[in-house]
């Protein structure tokens, strides 16, 4: 009788775990904010799923750590000891230490792992890994030495381990060009205007604040295609360059006439019209002559970059020649498209920072849209094309973040990103598409991490990324910092190590 | 206390990403009755440069975590705005098969 109701037991014990679903398990590719919120969200929804976290650096957070201008200000609300970066990483680092969650620092996507692997060990694939490169403007003299991208120098002085050795030259020149107008372009003109001893107590990397403190650099020129009413750039960051102390802001009366189309834009645009204040105020009120020796922020309208100059050594760029344009309207998109107008004024400089965009760079075996720089999705979800070219969604990946928008947006914005990605693989897990075919589990976790024993590949989870804070928080307390940036490879494994 | 912080206190699924800090748009509120959005404080140029990046707009929106409450402010109703994605989905147009 006993071994009988044992048998039975056994028996619908069996049932239930062939019932029981395996853990839902999803790899994110990319730690920056898009990753985060997606395994934040991707947590909360189900109960039982497992996320990893990939990154090709030994650090996590991507732009939050290498993007954030170092000089920001602290929060205003004196309740909050800490400023919104940190209150960011604390959530973060609260989402990595969730015991379903892993991170894998030094894990490069394509030479580490590749697509294909990740797909066949996990039942979702999420890539975040945003936008690494930069659209290029295709003018002449483009690779001329003092030539940057306005995200190699803000890798630059936000110690990147990539361009740690960048060394741009400030002391060559008084002036230099920046050319676009949007949130970066302000912050790195910014951090060129800024009094060196309010960068001193900021984490902005050793080398940049050595180079700054030597910088001959006095005028920096904002450069815009457009008028002041197309500008890129949101109110809060252009009402903080304008408040900086002892700065000379030169913005010509004339660029702000409106015409009827850009009156229209004004009236639709609640950004437009705040920005388009801010710049109205401040031709205004600095009509003063400048004082001698003081730095000069320029805002220039209507021109694009014709070409650059070189110097006489032939390998540095010594000027821009700028062409002026105009408006026209472009039927289709009801946009105003700038023109060239055939009038060529020269610029003299000796640093060009090209601040036009970022650009997301394709990786083997994903389908990608060169023209906009965007992995094609429906929702979040991968599509590329068949023999017959119709789109086909690509079962279990998932993009999210700038890689599926574009680069766009604050930090929170990729918050309803990940929102409506996590939405597409929920929907997806719930009609049975990320069921293995095969009928086993994939393997997840363990199959990475088979992998990565196999390649003898060396990742870093997150203890090994909070070695290197308490190191660099330490170094930095030593110099009344927040912290000391480890800028290189080898001493960011070594920490790791330590 | 905050409108974000009275959500957070009563179960209400009010995303407030920066914790309050005016460094983001998440907690963005619509006060339904002008008589009540006229009795709040003007909102400074901080928050509204966070308003200006919030989803659905409107002109009685303010930040849940700026609006805090006082006894003038009973009977109050906040509607928080319908979840618009406006992510325009890429100019890929899938065939119709």
């Amino acid at each position: 009788m006993g071994q009988l109701l044992l048998h039975g037991w056994k028996l619908i014990s069996r049932g239930f775990s062939s019932l029981t679903p395996h853990p839902l398990r999803v790899c994110i590719v990319g730690s920056g904010p898009a990753g985060f919120y997606t395994a934040e969200k991707m947590l909360k929804a189900l109960d039982g799923a497992e996320v990893d976290i990939l990154d090709r650096l030994p650090t996590p957070f991507g732009l939050v750590r290498s993007g954030v201008a170092p000089d920001h200000p602290e929060t205003k609300l004196s309740h909050l000891p800490e400023t919104w970066k940190q209150i960011v990483v604390n959530q973060f680092s609260r989402v990595a230490a969730n015991e379903r969650c892993s991170f894998f620092g030094n894990v490069n996507l394509g030479t580490t792992v590749s697509l294909s692997d990740l797909c066949k060990m996990y039942d979702a694939v999420v890539l975040a890994y945003g936008a690494e490169s930069d659209r290029y403007l295709g003018v002449p003299g483009e690779d001329l030495g003092g030539i940057y991208s306005a995200r190699e120098f803000v890798w630059w002085y936000n110690g990147h381990p990539d361009c740690s050795n960048v060394s741009p030259d400030l002391k060559n020149t008084d002036t230099a060009v920046v050319l676009g107008q949007g949130n970066v372009a302000l912050d790195v003109a910014r951090i060129l205007l800024r009094p060196i001893n309010e960068l001193e107590t900021t984490d902005i990397a050793e080398h940049a604040l050595t180079s700054l403190r030597e910088s001959t650099i006095r005028k920096v020129y904002l450069v815009g295609r457009r008028g002041p009413v197309q500008a890129a750039c949101t109110a809060k960051e252009l009402r903080e360059i304008l408040g900086i102390k002892d700065l000379h802001v030169c913005i010509q009366k004339a660029d702000l006439l409106t015409s009827a189309a850009d009156e229209e834009e004004l009236k639709k645009g609640r950004i437009q019209r705040r920005v388009y204040e801010l710049f109205s105020k401040a031709a205004t009120s600095h009509q003063q002559h400048d004082i001698v020796g003081q730095r000069e922020l320029h805002f220039m309208f209507f021109r694009k970059p014709d070409r650059f100059l070189p110097s006489e050594s032939g390998n540095t760029v010594s000027g821009v020649r700028l062409e002026k344009t105009c408006l026209k309207e472009n039927g289709a998109s009801g946009k105003q498209v700038a023109v060239g107008t055939g009038q060529f004024e020269d610029l003299k400089c000796g640093l060009v920072l090209k601040s036009v965009g970022y650009k997301s760079v394709p990786v083997d075996g994903l389908p990608f849209d060169e023209y906009r720089g965007v992995v094609p999705n429906m929702k979040g979800r991968v599509l590329s094309l068949d023999q017959a070219e119709h789109a086909i969604v690509e079962k279990g990946l998932y993009v999210t973040g700038w890689l599926k928008r574009g680069p766009t947006g604050i930090i929170a914005t990729n918050l309803y990103c990940a929102e409506e990605t996590v939405a597409s693989i929920l929907e997806d897990f719930k009609n049975g598409l990320l069921t293995p075919s095969s009928g086993s589990p994939k393997p997840g976790r363990q199959g990475l991490l088979q992998v990565l024993e196999n390649k003898n590949a060396r990742f870093v989870p997150f203890s090994g990324w909070e070695k290197i804070d308490t190191k660099e928080r330490m170094e930095g307390e030593l110099r009344n910092k927040p912290r000391k940036k480890i800028t290189t490879w080898e001493e960011l494994l070594l920490a790791v190590d330590g | 206390m905050s409108m974000l912080e009275a959500a957070h206190q009563n179960d209400i699924d009010l995303e407030g990403a920066c914790e309050g800090s005016l460094a983001c748009s998440t907690c963005h509120v619509i006060v339904m009755d002008v008589d009540y959005y006229k009795k709040l404080e003007e909102p400074t140029d901080e928050e509204n440069d966070m308003l200006d990046l919030a989803f659905g707009l409107t002109e009685t929106s303010r930040l849940g975590c700026q609006v805090i409450a006082k006894p003038e402010l009973d009977g109050m109703r906040l509607a928080l705005p319908a979840a618009t994605r406006n992510f325009a989905v890429d100019g890929f147009k899938p065939k119709p098969h």
